[in-house]
């Protein structure tokens, strides 16, 4: 072979065994889910498996479930990335000046992190229990709660369990990112706008803010799409309930498929999903291009 | 505002951010100490007035719980492993290389993360199950390491940014070939950078439950996650054993989380703000 | 030691063309400089012979041997970067060594050799620290010995001095030139200071917008320079460039003084616009009177001399001396141009006419 042959090859031989890999373990399975959106295919249901065209997209018109799901989705997307990111943002500004301890608080304030997410969904659902946990009886206490009951078995109330857990679990990731980006920003920066007689919260407006934008527009747009396909502690903490009550699409994709075994319908689910958050993340791409052009 | 006064705003905002961090965590461990019958009279107590390692004992003893970490111990670290060295590759091809399809490749690699992994569970059954792959350790830990990688490759790919070419280009010239220059040279340099990549695939790896929970029904099989909620369903009201088997999850990521925590940190910075 | 040729060699990254039929022949023994601006392609120039760059068309020879398709570590050349680019988890010592274990040999040679040039280089006792605890000279010597220690067919340098202060790079300078003296390797070394050029090299390639301007010893390159580009790099404080118009008489004429007379040339339009270059140190002060009236716009003093910014009409032109005499600013001297220091360059294409 000759070398220049080998030289532009080189490239390939690196990222195959990645790209075999997520072909194989994604992409084609990806695809082939996405083609269940079209079929009838019931497990275990032999006589299921017809191509049904567009039917499964028509029911979802007329299915409350897919609705109440979809509402879901955006207010425990909206609230969970918002609450995140504020305290994330916080935090990062906290930890961004130098104080005695700073190693060892930073590990400390980061570790929800690293706990799993079924973890995290069971420990908070356990805080809400009002046999064992101590949330009930402080809410009752603090008046926001009528009786110590556990909110999760309140459909009015049973998504604020997740997002609960999931702000908790979620903060560490916004502080870590935008610490990382505060720390590139050259202090030379400050001080020549502390020279110029900026405040504090001037600086803040006028040279940190814009400095993080970056940081700060693709990280919450891969928060947003990772929190909205994120079921987990919704699966762990009220299963959807109570009756549907707290399902999002991703979770009620989960029910539909493994509860009811509509493997067609949840796929179809699955691929309006997919849909709003390319839409979403285009959007996002779009605006950032747009907002760079004018800057 | 006098200094002091900001200074003292900033340890207690700090501490009550250490205090909501911890608080839960505190919780489940205070939970799996307290002895069964001062359960329910003493369920919101901050701390219990006897404390016992009972449910610790109950939980290795007379459960399978031992069988799910050991499980998932071995998944863990095989994907670990194996993502980290397939996401090294790709990472330093991202880093190095200009060549024709780079953008296909990085787009392919971020689809991958974007759509609900609940749409390909079964696509991943039927494939699965013909290679005898369902019901499989190995079977899980070939999935995970396709989920993790391409994370994975970006985060190895801001490590191997901030090591100069000039260094794999010196050991070119002194008689290496580009592998041999990767694997002398640049690897060793990448250190940090392979330990925290690794510990995250590990993390996410033990935290991983609905193909878990899908590909694997035998207990035999089953990994921690999987076996826990099992548990939580069967027996929801032994909340000692249940927080005790939690605390026990818990324990090797947290391990791992606080030592690669600060290149973790430096990986994602590099990554992220070059979006 | 080798040869090293190329011929009609180019490089395009798809940008427009890096480097244009590039041909060039590099004597055995000899130590060139490539020189030119950021961005001119020297050290594209420089990395398609190490071999860390595909040439995009033409031949690169290394003792007659087409290495197009040989790949660097296959070549034998040593590189010293401008980064120094030490393997930062190795000591001095594994440093120097890594290019000998490369090739297996055995390890007494090893130590035999890297002590050897340690020697040399006065690192001996730096041998087992590792590159972060050196100081920025002493990585470059580091650099240097890595390189030595193979006795490579032939050394490339990729301005190896630019991250020294002033004082380190002056004796860098002049020790890179005694290890050449007593090595007699080819040495190729890229560049963009003129001064570094002009003491080190035994012949200078001046390049620019990736084409080769000319060749030559420095001296040639500094009294015969081809072009406006040759004639404007080399030399400090730079060539004074003025419009000028050549008469038929062969008279110079600047803003409407006759400022020299040089032999009348030909192929010259007569009255034809040129573009006059005069080195600042060959021009003089004199009085008025009998020479051309000039007003004197600055004067800088640099110890050795002093640099005087003189007006000319419109024009602006620098002259050097070593003239002790009271200058102020607004005061009229008289600029006196000796014969043969008048250089005439064509306005247009720049080459050099007369």
């Amino acid at each position: 072979m000759s070398r220049a042959l080998a030289l532009r090859l080189e490239p390939y031989f690196y990222t195959a065994p990645s790209l075999l890999l997520i072909a194989a373990i994604m992409l084609v399975p990806l695809v082939t889910g996405l083609s269940y959106a079209f079929h009838d295919l019931i497990l275990l249901d032999p006589l299921s498996g017809d191509f049904v065209g567009l039917d499964h997209f028509r029911e979802m018109l007329n299915d409350d479930g897919f609705w109440t799901a979809l509402r879901n989705t955006v207010v425990w997307t909206a609230v969970s990335v918002a609450l995140q990111f504020g305290f994330g943002l916080i935090l990062a500004l906290l930890l961004d000046r130098p104080f005695p301890g700073r190693g060892l608080v930073q590990a400390l304030v980061f570790l929800p992190w690293a706990v799993p997410g079924f973890l995290s969904g069971l420990t908070w659902a356990w805080l809400f229990n009002p046999v064992i946990g101590p949330l009930p009886h402080w809410l009752h206490g603090l008046g926001l709660l009528a009786t110590p009951e556990n909110i999760l078995s309140d459909p009015h109330l049973a998504l604020w369990g997740p997002i609960a857990a999931n702000v908790w679990w979620g903060i560490p990731f916004f502080a870590i990112t935008l610490l990382a980006a505060l720390q590139s920003i050259p202090k030379d920066i400050y001080e020549a706008a502390a020279m110029d007689g900026a405040g504090p919260l001037l600086r803040f407006r006028r040279v940190t803010l814009p400095l993080l934008a970056p940081t700060i527009a693709i990280t919450v747009m891969l928060r947003t799409v990772w929190v909205a396909n994120f079921a987990e502690l919704i699966v762990v903490m009220t299963k959807g309930g109570p009756a549907d009550a707290t399902q999002i699409l991703s979770s009620y994709i989960f029910t539909l498929a493994f509860q009811r075994l509509d493997f067609g319908y949840a796929s179809a689910v699955a691929a309006v999903l997919l849909l709003l958050l390319l839409a979403y993340a285009a959007a996002v791409m779009v605006l950032r291009h747009v907002m760079t052009e004018r800057a | 505002m006098s200094k002091t006064f900001t200074r003292a705003l900033h340890a207690l905002a700090l501490a009550a951010f250490v205090a909501f961090a911890l608080f839960p965590l505190f919780w489940l461990l205070k939970v799996s100490l307290t002895p069964d019958d001062l359960m329910y009279g003493e369920g919101v107590r901050l701390w219990p007035s006897r404390v016992t390692l009972d449910h610790y004992g109950a939980v290795l003893r007379h459960t399978q719980f031992p069988l799910f970490f050991r499980n998932s111990l071995i998944v863990s670290a095989a994907t670990g492993l194996f993502a980290t060295a397939a996401a090294s590759a790709a990472g330093y091809a991202f880093s190095r290389f200009r060549f024709r399809g780079k953008a296909w490749v990085v787009g392919v690699m971020l689809i991958s993360q974007m759509f609900p992994l609940v749409i390909i569970v079964a696509p991943i059954f039927r494939l699965l199950s013909p290679l005898g792959l369902t019901n499989s350790l190995t079977g899980l830990v070939v999935v995970y390491t396709a989920f993790n990688t391409p994370f994975a490759a970006f985060l190895m790919q801001s490590f191997f940014e901030a090591i100069p070419k000039d260094l794999e280009e010196a050991a070119m010239m002194d008689g290496a070939t580009r592998f041999q220059a990767l694997r002398r040279v640049i690897l060793p340099l990448t250190l940090p950078g392979l330990a925290a990549t690794g510990g995250f695939v590990f993390t996410a790896a033990w935290s991983e439950l609905l193909f878990s929970l899908m590909l694997n029904s035998s207990a035999a099989v089953s990994t921690f996650p999987a076996g826990l909620l099992g548990f939580v369903s069967k027996f929801s009201v032994d909340f000692g054993q249940m927080m005790a088997a939690g605390v026990l999850a818990l324990l090797p990521v947290g391990a791992f989380f606080l030592l690669i925590q600060r290149y973790l940190v430096q990986g994602l910075t590099a990554g992220a703000v070059k979006g | 030691m080798a040869t090293i040729t190329l011929s009609n060699v180019s490089k395009d990254y798809g940008g427009g063309p890096v480097l244009r039929g590039i041909d060039l022949e590099i004597r055995e023994g000899e130590f060139v400089a490539l020189m030119g601006p950021s961005g001119c392609g020297k050290s594209t120039l420089l990395r398609l012979i190490a071999g860390l760059e595909e040439p995009g068309g033409g031949q690169i020879r290394i003792d007659g041997r087409l290495v197009n398709d040989v790949a660097p570590k296959d070549r034998d050349l040593a590189m010293v970067f401008q980064s120094y680019a030490l393997y930062p988890h190795m000591t001095v010592r594994e440093n120097m060594s890594f290019a000998l274990k490369q090739r297996r040999l055995p390890q007494a040679e090893i130590t035999r050799a890297v002590e050897g040039a340690a020697a040399k280089l006065g690192l001996t006792a730096l041998l087992e620290r590792k590159p972060k605890a050196l100081s920025g000279g002493q990585r470059q010597r580091v650099a240097m010995g890595r390189a030595i220690v193979r006795n490579p067919k032939a050394f490339l340098f990729d301005e190896p001095l630019s991250n020294l202060d002033a004082r380190l790079r002056e004796q860098m300078r002049y020790e890179i030139r005694k290890l050449h003296r007593e090595l007699g390797a080819t040495s190729v070394y890229v560049t963009h200071d003129q001064v570094e050029a002009m003491t080190m090299a035994d012949r200078i390639v001046a390049l620019n917008d990736g084409a080769i301007q000319q060749v030559g010893s420095p001296q040639d390159l500094y009294d015969n320079p081809a072009n406006l580009f040759v004639a404007g790099f080399l030399g400090s404080p730079p060539m004074n460039f003025l419009d000028a118009t050549l008469a038929q008489d062969g008279a110079l004429v600047v803003e409407g003084q006759t400022l020299a007379r040089v032999p009348p040339p030909a192929g010259l339009a007569s009255d034809a616009a040129v573009t006059l270059g005069l080195r600042p140190e060959r021009l003089a002060l004199t009085t008025p009177t009998n020479s051309v009236p000039t007003r004197v716009d600055m004067v800088e003093p640099t110890g050795t001399g002093r640099v005087v910014h003189l007006a000319l009409g419109a024009q602006r032109l620098k002259l050097f001396t070593m003239d002790t005499r009271p200058l102020a600013p607004g005061e009229t001297v008289g600029l006196s141009v000796p014969p043969g220091a008048p250089l005439l360059f064509d306005p247009g294409s720049g080459t050099r006419v007369a």
